[in-house]
């Protein structure tokens, strides 16, 4: 079996969905950070797959993921920073305990 | 290389250097203000000259800069000079990291002036990016239990809401090929509409990164963010998000949907009908949670979800009506403006008076109108034209967006929208209701610096300027709409 642009296409819809559902479904803020890791995961790996198979001449599919990456990258730092200064104050990042605001 | 064209941020970006290098310097923060200002005012003059010239893009086409994009970067350079006023008394009680603040400011502002001038998805999302990373860390600045709580909630939404938008990014440029937003245009019209609507992974990416976006500009059903990351986060900071994030969110979705999915009609009016149901759920949802609100912070960011609504209105009115004409682009420009300067002048006024009595709670608010007569009516004034009433800039900007819509065959959503604009005036009078006829608790005067009444002036003159002669600023945002190329 040859290895085409559905079946890239078929992994990263699914690291996509496990990474959304891990998202949504999970208490620890760290968890859900890493949760939207895999969902950027999953779009770089679209991203390369569809350069390749659509338009093997550019690498504009490349370009992005690069920048996805960078971006990806000082989005965690952000936000482990963020997580650390509330567990600073209540030793504590279950996202279900930090309730101070709710309408 | 031509810089010239992009000497507005280079200007910011130097100003936000200068000001992290002189916090380690000098003891009078108040000059860290001052030189922000200063940088402020220089790259506005150079985005002045910028104005009426032709169209010239920089960067191997990844920014243009065109007259709907020098617009935008006036507006929001206007607006950071207010935040920076309006949060000089906020910023003068922290005795650390104001540099840090200022910069932050700073850089967000580069973020959304590039998000108003990229024509490129990698630089749209770059842009979107560098905004909302400074926004996470200005949310979160007092570091105490609710401003951390509230950046925690907003990073990882914000994280989920740029995932999804990177996802739709990845399906339209699968399907076209291209990340240009002028080349996916043509490769869209080269194809024949049943071909189009056929390919589900294009409209699903189109879907996605209506969700992506619509998480910038608050609009519901992508809002649950918004009140809390507004009441947590240092008001200043909930002022620059509430107002500027929203307006760069709203010229990046005109410039991506009208210029790369503006034609053929056939998915033109896809989206706009997206528009239309996510502003109907949009304003009525906002109205109608506002009116249980007993904080004042929270109010209006319910009261900003239900504008977004009604800025999307001019939205579906966009998608809806043959292309050509620029009027509904122009109407939600001037919305647009309208908005901005109310909510600023409502903001500031909270920002002095919540300064004074050290809470957000309406109840509080009683006896206002005594205590400090001139914060009362100013945000009197803001609020009425929140409401949309003459003679005020709300009134001609919901007027011109609700007639736009009903042209454009969008009566029922007019209806929707005229009704929730009745529910609103309960919740806004109910403030005005409170500080003018509730007995003050304590006496004495409500002190603003000079920096705040002159914030306040200008939003004012503004506010009736625009409901009063309305002329001036239609002709410009008539001229930068119509720039909008497709």
């Amino acid at each position: 079996m040859e290895v085409g642009l559905e079946h890239y296409l078929i992994l990263s819809t699914v690291l996509f969905s496990i990474g959304l559902y891990g998202a949504l479904s999970k208490r620890s803020a760290v968890v859900i950070l890493m949760s939207i890791e895999i969902m950027l995961a999953a779009v770089t790996v679209t991203m390369v797959a569809f350069s390749r198979y659509i338009v093997p001449t550019e690498l504009t599919g490349q370009i992005f993921t690069i920048f996805i990456i960078v971006v990806a990258a000082a989005e965690a730092a952000v936000g482990l920073a963020i997580i650390i200064a509330i567990y600073r104050r209540r030793e504590n990042i279950d996202a279900s305990k930090i309730d101070l605001l709710k309408w | 290389m031509n810089l010239e064209p992009i000497l507005p941020e280079l200007t910011l970006a130097i100003t936000t250097i200068v000001v992290i290098l002189l916090d380690l310097f000098i003891q009078k923060k108040v000059w860290l203000t001052v030189i922000s200002l200063a940088g402020i005012a220089v790259a506005t003059g150079f985005a002045v000259t910028l104005w009426g010239e032709n169209p010239q893009t920089i960067f191997n086409n990844l920014l243009v800069i065109d007259n709907f994009a020098v617009f935008f970067k006036i507006l929001l350079l206007v607006i950071v000079a207010l935040v920076l006023l309006a949060s000089r008394d906020y910023v003068s009680k922290l005795r650390r990291f104001q540099g840090e603040y200022h910069a932050l400011v700073l850089l967000a502002a580069i973020g959304m002036m590039l998000m108003a001038a990229g024509t490129d998805l990698i630089s749209i999302f770059v842009s979107l990016e560098l905004s909302a990373i400074a926004f996470y860390a200005l949310v979160g600045f007092l570091k105490d239990d609710r401003s951390t709580e509230a950046s925690l909630k907003f990073i990882l939404l914000g994280g989920i809401a740029s995932a999804v938008l990177l996802f739709g990014m990845a399906l339209t440029f699968g399907f076209t090929g291209k990340t240009q937003l002028a080349e996916i245009a043509q490769v869209i019209q080269q194809m024949s509409p049943e071909v189009l609507l056929a390919s589900s992974g294009l409209i699903l990416g189109l879907v996605l990164m209506i969700a992506g976006f619509g998480f910038k500009i608050a609009a519901a059903p992508f809002q649950m963010w918004v009140p809390d990351v507004y009441e947590g986060a240092p008001t200043p900071v909930t002022l620059y998000l509430s107002v500027g994030s929203k307006i760069a969110g709203f010229a990046v979705i005109l410039r991506v949907f009208f210029s790369a999915f503006g034609s053929p009609e056939s998915l033109s009016q896809d989206w706009g009908l997206v528009f239309a149901v996510l502003s109907a759920i949009g304003m009525t949802l906002g109205n109608i949670i506002a009116i249980h609100q007993a904080n004042i912070k929270r109010m209006l960011a319910y009261s900003s979800i239900a504008h977004s609504g009604y800025i999307m209105i001019g939205l579906a009115a966009v998608g809806l009506t043959p292309i050509g004409d620029f009027t509904g682009q122009s109407f939600i420009l001037f919305y647009v403006i309208a908005f901005a300067l109310a909510d600023l002048a409502a903001f500031i006024a909270v920002i002095v008076i919540s300064n004074k009595l050290n809470s957000d709670l309406i109840k509080d608010y009683a006896g206002i109108g005594k205590r400090a007569p001139v914060l009362a009516a100013v945000l009197t004034l803001s609020l009425i034209s929140l409401i949309g009433l003459p003679p005020t800039a709300g009134f001609l900007a919901k007027f011109y967006i609700f007639t736009g819509a009903a042209g454009s065959g969008l009566l029922w959503l007019v209806i929707v929208a005229v009704i929730n604009s009745v529910i609103s005036v309960y919740y806004y009078l109910r403030v005005v209701k409170v500080m003018w006829l509730g007995e003050p608790m304590f006496e004495g005067k409500i002190p603003s610096s000079n920096a705040t009444k002159f914030s306040l002036a200008i939003c004012c003159s503004g506010i009736l300027l625009l409901g009063i002669v309305p002329v001036v600023i239609m002709q410009i945002v008539e001229t930068a709409a119509s720039s909008l190329s497709f």
